[in-house]
């Protein structure tokens, strides 16, 4: 069994590698998506603009990978700190 | 052989599997019942969540709403996608560790409080009582249309079906019954999708051919689109209309309410591991993900098939005329059968008020033809006039999509009743056997209610969707958020963070859509709204940050947290252990 203190180092990891997904997660969204849509608008794509894109499928493609890189990155947090089952 | 024997066979036969796996996933004890033993593989579990979470409003609505909304309506994609990150990193896999049956057990443990279960098990049941209406509205709507039968035999012949393999299987019939539904359901979204792309692109992949040039034209499908919309009135497919504010909020609310809702949650109970909890949630968004990447594209090719089924010759040409829809057939010899098909339910009308013997589709007064939305993904095949098998396979979708869906929100209700009530408040004592018999009793009563509703449904139906989101992103989300990432929220915080966010949310909601959705009692209307462009359906963000605020002041000011509890929080950040919460 683990100590409380690397228990506490594995929490923070994990909080930070949460941290930086969500900044990734909110940027293709709410960003390019959204509120970015008018910065991005001279890139062309089929007929429309990079938001459009981001908007209707670029956001759920880069969610996908969020998803699947953080359990990854979690497996190998979970075996350097000795907590993995 | 006729559309009527072919719809016939292929649902028909889409029963039968799914009475198969029932009789085959008999659950014998409570593990079984509430959480499949906890033995599903995560991509089988990802294939079940995917057919749990598409519903009929996602098979049958989705694309509809997108093909009159355009660019608008991608909160609807992005925010329906969006919340799988949420849960994969912030619930499922320290719920998983938590080990128990249901979401207002979670949150009566770690809040120390029958409270706080209490209106957890109210928010549950109002949220997924809603979400139930709709699904056995759908499934009485895919009947009547694809076989003929009333509404109500088709609502008494779905019923059946769930009852046989819900209650008998619970979650673990349930689940295996969902992976069933979920590649009949797929399948039938993508082959008519593929079809048209390639009519319409030349492209196979339906989300390739949304950025891909008209075959017909030469330039972007997209802009084909757009000028047709502009010419005949319409807004544009492709800006903006909506406040930036309120499509943020609303992406907010949907991502959020996705993950809160508490039939998604329990899905990933039933993995074997923490490990198995995240990626469970990886495999859910890529199955679901086949259908959202493709629905954008079903949504644009859609309108433009319509206009161009009303514009023959193109917006500057004679519109389609009353004599060519009598004879199903217009000038060019395309088959135009599918207009009178639907104007029979319903749900298509044109009439021809200014006598010029054709059918005027534009925006304004001109216009002569009303289009219900619901309707584009089901005659989406007749209208691009593909063979009859794909149309009896798409019957058979959305009838997988609806009756999973209700399975997913049974199961959720039955065990709230008799686990988080009936247990765990009105007698503790009672025996694995007798609470399995609670547990199907509660299933069976839940089915006919359900039913019930389906065949009066109240006529605010359709609004009570924006309640069933809110009340899952106001209370239960945030609740669940800061027992899990906080161990300073005390009972109290939470309690009052969650009835603070729950009743400004339906408060709001209410002055909107009337008290108890009696719409001569609004105060307000969702396109001139109370706080700034803030529609009702995107408040549930607010109501959230009303939650978060109140419980964190309460907490502050009272008791901390007791040791034990903090030892639970502890615990349940930790994935060693989950395993021998198996069977237990």
């Amino acid at each position: 069994m683990a100590n409380n203190g690397d228990n506490n180092a594995y929490w923070a990891a994990n909080k930070r590698i949460i941290g930086i997904s969500l900044v990734i997660w909110f940027v293709v969204s709410f960003g390019f998506g959204i509120l970015l849509r008018p910065v991005l608008s001279g890139i062309a794509i089929g007929g429309t603009d990079l938001g459009f894109w981001f908007a209707q499928q670029g956001s759920i493609l880069v969610f996908l990978v969020l998803i699947f890189v953080y359990a990854a990155k979690m497996n190998k947090l979970d075996k350097e700190h000795g907590v993995d089952e | 052989m006729d559309q009527f024997t072919l719809n016939l066979l292929v649902v028909g036969a889409t029963f039968a599997l799914y009475i198969g796996i029932a009789i085959w996933a008999r659950a014998g004890s409570t593990s079984e019942f509430y959480a499949a033993g906890r033995g599903v593989h995560p991509v089988l579990n990802g294939m079940a969540t995917g057919a749990d979470w598409m519903s009929a409003a996602s098979f049958i609505s989705m694309a509809g709403i997108i093909a009159f909304g355009g660019y608008d309506t991608s909160a609807y994609l992005m925010g329906w996608t969006g919340g799988y990150v949420l849960l994969a990193m912030l619930l499922a896999p320290y719920l998983r560790k938590f080990g128990k049956f249901t979401v207002p057990e979670f949150i009566g443990d770690r809040f120390y409080s029958q409270t706080a279960r209490t209106v957890a098990v109210i928010c549950l049941i109002i949220a997924s009582v809603t979400y139930v209406i709709g699904q056995m509205t759908g499934v009485g709507v895919a009947f009547s249309r694809f076989l003929e039968v009333s509404n109500s035999t088709g609502l008494f012949i779905g019923a059946a079906i769930v009852f046989m393999y819900a209650v008998l299987g619970g979650m673990k019939g349930i689940t295996y019954t969902q992976v069933a539904q979920y590649v009949v359901l797929i399948i039938a979204y993508t082959i008519p999708a593929v079809f048209i792309s390639l009519q319409l692109t030349g492209n196979p992949i339906p989300g390739l051919g949304l950025f891909s040039d008209s075959v017909a034209t030469g330039q972007p499908i997209l802009q084909d689109l757009e000028g047709l919309l502009s010419d005949l009135g319409f807004k544009s497919y492709l800006e903006q209309s909506d406040t930036t504010l309120n499509m943020f909020l609303f992406t907010v609310s949907l991502m959020i309410g996705t993950a809160g809702l508490p039939h998604v949650i329990v899905r990933f109970f039933t993995v074997p591991t923490v490990k198995d909890a995240r990626s469970s949630a990886g495999w859910a968004l890529v199955f679901i993900a086949l259908l959202y990447l493709t629905a954008p594209a079903v949504g644009a090719m859609a309108r433009l098939n319509l206009i161009n089924t009303f514009y023959p010759n193109g917006t500057s040409e004679a519109a389609l005329s009353l004599a060519e829809i009598e004879a199903g057939v217009d000038a060019q010899g395309n088959d135009v059968n599918w207009v009178n098909n639907w104007a029979k339910t319903g749900l298509l009308s044109f009439d021809d008020k200014n006598g010029d013997g054709a059918i005027t589709y534009a925006n304004g007064d001109a216009n002569e033809l009303t289009v219900n939305r619901d309707i584009m993904v089901l005659a989406n095949p007749e209208i691009a006039q593909l063979p009859g098998w794909v149309i009896a396979l798409v019957a058979a979708g959305g009838l997988a999509a609806a009756l999973s869906t209700a399975a997913g929100l049974l199961m959720a209700i039955a065990s709230a009743v008799s686990h988080d009530l009936i247990k765990s408040q009105i007698n503790p004592n009672i025996s694995e056997k007798g609470e399995l018999m609670a547990a199907r009793v509660a299933m069976a009563v839940a089915i006919a209610v359900a039913t019930w509703l389906g065949l009066n449904p109240p006529g605010f139906a359709a609004q009570t969707v924006a309640l069933a989101f809110g009340l899952a992103a106001a209370s239960i989300f945030p609740a669940i958020l800061m027992g899990i990432f906080s161990k300073r929220i005390n009972n109290k915080g939470a309690v009052a963070g969650m009835l603070a966010g729950l009743i400004t949310t339906i408060i709001y909601i209410f002055l909107h859509k009337g008290w108890f959705f009696v719409a001569s009692t609004a105060s307000f209307s969702d396109a001139d709204p109370l706080l700034l462009s803030i529609k009702s359906t995107s408040f549930g963000a607010v109501g959230a940050l009303i939650n978060f605020i109140v419980a964190y002041i309460v907490s502050n000011a009272t008791d901390e947290v007791p040791a034990d509890v903090q030892e639970l929080v502890e615990s349940i950040r930790i994935p060693r252990g989950a395993g021998s919460a198996v069977d237990h």
